[in-house]
This record gives structure tokens, sequence and C-alpha cells, in this order.
């Protein structure tokens, strides 16, 4: 899935460590699919033990909120399980950039693969990010992955880094395995070399 | 000139293709499978209409989500046909499986290592973050997701950025009644959840080179707690005892061969690190945690912590959540927390030696009234040993239950869930918001500290009940 140009809502989240089992709870990784799991993305934080009444404390169903497509988070975010329905999960609710003062690396790896753009901030730029964020009712980004640049609606513009062979893969919505396969012959001469046999062979 | 770390000559071992401005292409030598993170990728494969690539490279079992008892019947729907789709997937796709009913089925980082499936050198990937286990091997082995375990099916490979390098040395010895998921756990308590990002981290020192190979699998399992890609320790003489004779060894060459190559593997003298870290051994006491993250965790013998305490304001606050999620108040005494449930398994430490080692506590006192505590085995191979060695009986006859292999109450996503608002002693390895249940509170330590909390029902300094060893 290609992705290049951004605006929309922020949903500002001030927590450091979310693991990914905050994401997406482990009773909804039994699903066979890809899609369907943006309904349970952060479960317990949103939901009341009934699963249906909202939790006061937790805005990402206020109607300020509402369709926010871009997350804005802490330290270390996405840390813990490898569980690729974390992604998923934050896709399908409608988020398309992640920015963050940190992630783990597994997470970060999986949002490439899904065409969801993870940017890495530093600590004081994310702070300022959420400081305009804390002073308007409509807070809102754009974002350009060509031009590595972010823009807030408070006027605020910062450029983020990315390595250039994610770049181009986002940009281009490529599939990786059509893109390895290409190096077939490689592979095949890889394996002659180094006389890879088979498990217990 | 430098000599070279392990992880720098099995990364030069296993490159395909090198191209600048791009990651390596890296040959995967070893892909563990369970009947989580798989479905969608084999369904990929199936889209496309591609193979996988090597499945004589390929091992799969299944772990997450099976029942610990009355494994004939399977009430969990969906969980069954995850179970029925990785048999399926298995089968149409050519890929060995150890399903439930198997012998060698198990948690799939106990039964890599039990089989002789983890080699050192070897790289190794599964859909799952605690790979970091096989490291333990001196492997370089991480955790991927689900498009990752695709691209391995269909091409044995991966694009990797060459990580960077962290030595965590550990030096001098351990004292009386002090394991290595106390080392571990003080290791993240004092650096951080996230101190090991970007980094894959070769564990040195004495009191490394001195744990057997099961408690070097504890430290390694828990590498991904601290953020690193991986965790390894070279491989010596420990590792090559242990290997001896396991079912997946190569047989085309001999083990003398295999040794001298696994030798060379081993860091160079002076091998540099991109950044070094130094721990005293002697300095590490029996640990558990009281928050929502493997880095909140403090001695037994300390107390909660004030928030106050902590100048950066996001972490203030996380302790604050922590404390209220976790129904503890600042400036108690850890050894007063009481538990409710007491889990002894999971891949961090489900191993015969885990048992081994918390039966010993049990042995001769039984589990406090009131307190519900289960021993889940890492695999069927480590469950029949025990049996053999008796250590079924002392669980039970002290009011454990005995069960069936599997991630079990882990991470809870079969039927053995710790209530909400429960507390549970556990040897597993997160201790995140809900990990265990809904609203479930876990706090991590050793197996010999869960067992001694299965015994007076509160967070308990093991050595109060261990006699000190006759010297």
């Amino acid at each position: 899935m290609a992705i290049n140009h951004v605006e929309g809502k922020v949903f500002p989240l001030r927590r450091d460590n979310v693991d990914t089992d905050q994401i997406i709870p482990k009773q909804f990784l039994k699903r066979i699919e890809r899609k369907g799991f943006g309904q349970y993305l952060f479960y317990h934080w949103r939901f009341e033990d009934d699963g249906k009444s909202l939790r006061d404390d937790f805005s990402l169903d206020t109607p300020q909120y509402q369709d926010a497509e871009v997350l804005l988070g802490g330290k270390n975010f996405g840390c813990g399980s490898s569980r690729e329905h974390a992604p998923w999960a934050l896709q399908d609710y409608g988020f398309k950039v992640i920015i963050a003062k940190s992630f783990a690396d597994i997470f970060y790896n999986n949002c490439l693969k899904n065409g969801i753009l993870p940017i890495q901030l530093e600590e004081k730029t994310v702070d300022a990010l959420l400081r305009n964020e804390s002073h308007v009712d409509l807070y809102k980004m754009e974002v350009s992955l060509e031009h590595q640049t972010i823009c807030d609606s408070e006027g605020l513009r910062v450029s983020f880094e990315i390595d250039p062979y994610w770049k181009t893969m986002l940009l281009k919505g490529l599939d990786e395995i059509d893109l390895t396969l290409h190096y077939g012959k490689d592979i095949e001469e890889y394996e002659k070399n180094y006389e890879v046999s088979g498990l217990g062979i | 000139m430098a000599g070279k770390n392990i992880v720098e000559k099995i990364w030069e071992k296993h490159i395909v293709h090198r191209e600048k401005g791009k990651p390596d292409l890296l040959y995967i030598d070893l892909h563990l499978v369970h009947e989580v993170t798989s479905p969608q990728a084999f369904e990929g494969l199936r889209l496309k209409n591609r193979e996988v690539r090597r499945p004589d490279l390929t091992y799969a079992t299944m772990d997450h989500n099976v029942p610990t008892r009355e494994r004939h019947i399977i009430r969990d729907e969906i969980a069954r046909l995850q179970m029925d789709t990785l048999k399926k997937n298995c089968e149409e796709f050519g890929v060995t499986l150890a399903d439930i009913h198997h012998p060698d089925q198990g948690i799939v980082h106990v039964i890599g290592p039990e089989l002789g499936l983890t080699q050192p050198g070897k790289t190794i990937v599964c859909g799952d973050s605690h790979t970091s286990t096989h490291g333990a091997f001196g492997a370089l082995a991480f955790g991927i997701g689900t498009s990752e375990v695709e691209h391995v099916l269909a091409t044995q490979t991966l694009w990797q950025s060459k990580p960077k390098t962290l030595q965590v040395e550990v030096s001098g010895e351990l004292g009386f009644g002090v394991t290595a998921k106390d080392v571990i756990l003080n290791i993240i308590s004092t650096y951080g959840v996230g101190f090991g990002t970007g980094y894959v981290i070769e564990f040195t020192g004495d009191v490394i080179r001195n744990l057997s190979m099961e408690e070097r699998m504890t430290v390694c399992n828990m590498s991904i707690e601290a953020g690193a890609k991986a965790g390894l320790i070279s491989p010596d003489e420990t590792t090559f005892a242990y290997l001896d004779g396991r079912e997946y060894l190569p047989k085309h060459k001999s083990y003398e061969k295999c040794k001298d190559e696994w030798r060379s593997l081993t860091s160079d003298e002076d091998a540099a690190y991109d950044h070094k870290i130094e721990v005293k051994g002697e300095g590490i006491e029996p640990h558990v945690t009281w928050g929502t993250n493997p880095g909140m965790g403090a001695s037994i013998s300390r107390s909660v912590p004030h928030p106050e305490q902590y100048a950066d304001p996001s972490e203030r606050e996380g302790v604050e959540r922590a404390l209220d999620y976790m129904g503890l108040e600042a400036g108690m005494r850890i050894e007063d927390i009481e538990v409710d449930y007491v889990f002894i398994g999971s891949c961090t430490n489900s191993r015969l030696s885990d048992l081994r080692a918390a039966a010993e506590v049990v042995k001769g006192h039984t589990v406090k009234q009131g307190v519900t505590a289960l021993v889940v085995p890492g695999s069927f191979k480590v469950k029949k040993e025990a049996e053999e060695q008796g250590l079924d009986t002392i669980f039970k006859e002290a009011g454990f239950q005995w069960r069936e292999a599997g991630c079990s109450m882990c991470l809870a996503m079969n039927d053995d869930i710790v209530p909400p608002g429960k507390r549970c002693a556990s040897t597993s390895n997160r201790n995140f918001e809900g990990r265990q249940g809904n609203g479930s509170r876990t706090h991590l330590l050793s197996p010999s500290m869960a067992a001694a909390a299965a015994v007076t029902g509160k967070l308990t300094d093991v050595r109060k009940l261990e006699k000190m060893p006759v010297s």
C-alpha cells in the first residue's frame, strides 16, 4: 500500500512504553484474517469491562479526535509482542502516520510493511507538537513523505528522517516479496556456496 | 584492527546480497512457526500462488492458545480454527508440525533448543518477540511480524539493516538464592525497557559463563524486554555439552567439526562494540516487578517507590498509572504484597531446571490457602522428564495444578486466565496491563521466588525459606 501525503486530525497519546498488548489485546489475535482489527484498537483503554461503554479517561472516541489519521506518541512506542495485529488495528481504525519519540524495532518494521509511516522525532520536537495540540480544539497536521516534512495547523514545520530504501518502498507501495524474488539467483547461489542442507540432515 | 564480535561474524556469513543504500539481504537458517502469527502469512502465499522456498528449514508447533488440560476437547472454537488452519497450512506447504498431540510439542522457544534445531551461528526467526531466547546458543535470533514471516516462507531471506552491538558484561558471581531471572530483571530495572533498542546485546562475563544453558535462555529470552533486537551469548563447552546428541544436529558432518566451526564464532578477545554496560553479579538480589512493564521492578527487600522519586514528568506519570493499575500503595514493603495466583511456566522459565528449582522450595510445604497455583511445563518432553523425577508429585501434593505444555497464563490466550483485580506471581516475561487477563496484576519473578510466594501467599524473599547450603 503506497503512502505519501497525509493531511488529517492528530490523536495525542501522552504515554510512554505503549505496548502492543494495549494496542490490540490478545483475545483478538485468534482471527486468521488481516482485516477487522480496528474495532478492537486500544480495547481496554477505550471500553469499560462490558466492552461497550466508553471510558472517560481515554479520548480516542470523542468527536474532537474522530477520524484522526495521525497518532502522536511518546517513548518506546509499540514495545513488547511482535504481533502485526497492532499495526493492522491502527491502520484499520484509520491511522496512516505514527509519530513518536522512539519506537520498538519490530513494531517500526511492521508499520513499514503495511504502508503506515512511522516517524521518529527528537523528544523536544514531539513535546512541542504535543504542546500545540493542547492549545487548540482542532489540531491537524500535514505530512509529506516525499519531502520528509510535517506542518501542523499552528504553523510549526519540522523535517524527519527515514531510510531511503523504506521511503521508496512506501512511496511506491511495492510488494517486498516480488522485489526479493528478483534476487532468486543470489539466493540459489548462497545456498550452493554455503551448502545449506535441511534441518537434521 | 579490532577483532570481530559474534554478531558481526554471523551477519557476514549470511549476506545473500549487499548493495549501497539498501539493507542487506540476509539468509535465514531456521524459521520457527506457530499458530497465532502465521495464518495470514500462509494465506498471502496462497493468494499470490507462491511456495514455501525451504520447508526443510521451517518447523512449526502449536503453543500460544493450546489448552493445558483436557487436550482432546478444544472448547474455544476460534482457537481451534487457528490450530486447524496451521495443520492445514503445514500439510499443504510441506512444513513439519508438532501439533498438540505430538511428543515434540511445546512452547516454540523451548522445543527449538530441546530438539537441537537451535544451533550456534544460525540466523533464526519466528513470528514471536521472544525468539531472542535462542541467542543463548550463540545464534542470531529475533522476532518478526507476520509480513516478514510470509517473506521468509517465500524467500528464506529478510532485508535487514545491520544492528549496532551492545556488550552487557556481568562480572563476579551471584549470591545464594539469586538466579538468571534476577540478573535480567535487575538489568532491565536499572537501565530501562528501551536501553537495547536498535542493538543486539551480547552478554559476557563470569556470571554469564557460569550459567547453565537453561539459565542463559532465561537471560536472552528477556533481551526483547530491554528493546533489543536480539540477545546472545558466545558458545562454549556448556553449549556444546547441551547440544550433544540432539535430534536435529547436522548428520552430514561430525560433531567435532560442528564444534570447531562454532568455536570460531565466539567474539574475539579484542572485539569492539558500539556500547558497553557493566554489571556486578554481587550487587544483584532476588528481584520482583511492582509495575506494568518489566523495567518497573526492585529487589525483594525494597519498598514500592513513590512517584515523586522520579524527576522525569512522563516517567512519574507512568509510575502513578502503574501503581493505580496494580492497586499498590507507594512506600509499602514489597514483601507485604499478597498474591492470589502463582504461575510457573512460559518460554522464560518452564524448563526442567526451572521446575526443579521451584520444587525444591515447595517440597515439604503446601500452597497457602486461597492461592491458585499452576505449573505449566514448557514442552511435552519437559513434562515427561519432570514426571520421571517425581516433580509432579511434589507440586501436586503441595496443592499446585500440574498441566500440559503451552504458553498458558503468560498471555492468557487459552482459558488459563488471572481474573480482574487478582494478583499473580509469575515466572513469565511481561507484566503489561491485562497481559494475564483483563484487569490482572502481574509480578514477574524467578521460579524459586514464585514457589516461595505460593507457600506464603505473599511476595517473599526465597532465601528466608531455603536453607543455606552447607559449604
